[in-house]
């Protein structure tokens, strides 16, 4: 087995634990804070928001050290997909598969596992409107709470901080709501 | 300075982040459905393992590439602004499937539909910033 096969298997969570810690401690290492949610309000300022909004208002180069990780994670992202990809779909539960199906008539696996690819496509105007509703709730969200699931579930709970567990608690009081609540109507 | 650094970091993360399946749209709709253990698990042993290593850089005072010690900088607490702005984040997190660090992993997966995303996180942070006066805080 080559090491690209070996790394093209699918991981056991506590390895994929084990390396995004890893990544919290190589970017604290190289002196930055794991944090993507703030690439948002760079793009804002790109955009000349700061000619208006005092929030906008900062030194872009400041961040050119963010947008360069991002940039990498699209690389990244492309590399998995193609040369690391695992010969099989994403292996969710059986529960999961039955519910998809009986409640929302969806088969599974639809494309690799990644992406309901069915339903989130440009074919389907509905599909679009709720990708652009659910991005304006993340982009939102997170910067209220100053912060989104790099920031706080992992930098700042490894910091144990009391105010980023308030906000992971958040994250699963909208999740639930979103899921069990508004999603049965949504996807129905 | 050490951008190359930044960009393969986040090759690792984009790779990382494919492997661990914390991108698939699926994951997280089982995680909130309690179906499996897999994200938890992710999460459990990356905030433990997390937790240990900062816990021991700022102990042994291990000094950064740029010659600091790890500090954190603590956001004021505020319950309801916690927990108001986590539940609109979670929100749309569960609808998505993403959040921000997959939205860009998935784009460079080819799922081009994340430029909607994208696109619709910048106008809710430019919302944010509009409207953050009249917000609790």
């Amino acid at each position: 087995m080559s090491w690209i096969e070996f790394i093209s298997q699918p991981w056991h969570w506590a390895v994929s634990g084990a390396a995004i810690a890893g990544i919290l401690f190589l970017m604290t290492y190289i002196g930055r804070s794991f944090g993507v949610s703030m690439a948002f309000k760079n793009f804002c300022t790109i955009a000349g928001a700061g000619n208006k909004f005092e929030f906008f208002r900062f030194d872009i180069k400041e961040e050119y050290w963010r947008l360069t990780f991002i940039a990498g994670a699209v690389v990244g992202g492309y590399i998995a997909a193609t040369a690391l990809a695992s010969p099989e779909a994403v292996d969710i539960s059986e529960a999961t598969i039955n519910h998809l199906k009986e409640d929302y008539g969806w088969n599974y696996p639809q494309g690799d596992g990644f992406l309901p690819v069915d339903f989130f496509n440009f074919g389907n105007l509905k599909g679009v409107i709720i990708s652009i509703v659910a991005g304006f709730l993340i982009g939102f969200g997170a910067r209220y709470g100053d912060g989104c699931t790099s920031g706080h579930a992992i930098s700042g709970l490894s910091h144990l901080q009391l105010p980023s567990l308030l906000t992971v608690i958040g994250f699963f009081i909208g999740g639930l709501i979103m899921t069990w609540l508004i999603m049965p109507y949504l996807l129905g | 300075m050490k951008l190359g650094l930044n960009f393969i970091l986040g090759i690792v993360f984009g790779i990382i982040m494919t492997k661990s399946e914390a991108i698939s749209w699926f994951r997280i709709h089982e995680m909130f459905r309690f179906e499996s253990i897999h994200m938890y698990g992710i999460i459990g042993v990356a905030v433990i393992l997390g937790a240990i290593t900062m816990y021991s850089m700022k102990k042994f005072k291990i000094k950064t590439l740029t010659h600091q010690l790890v500090t954190y900088t603590p956001m004021k607490l505020n319950v309801k602004r916690h927990i108001i702005a986590g539940s609109i984040f979670g929100l749309g997190w569960a609808l998505m499937g993403a959040c921000p660090g997959p939205m860009f992993v998935m784009l460079g997966h080819g799922f081009l539909i994340f430029i909607v995303v994208i696109i619709g996180a910048t106008l809710g942070t430019f919302a944010y910033g509009v409207v953050q006066d009249k917000l609790p805080h």
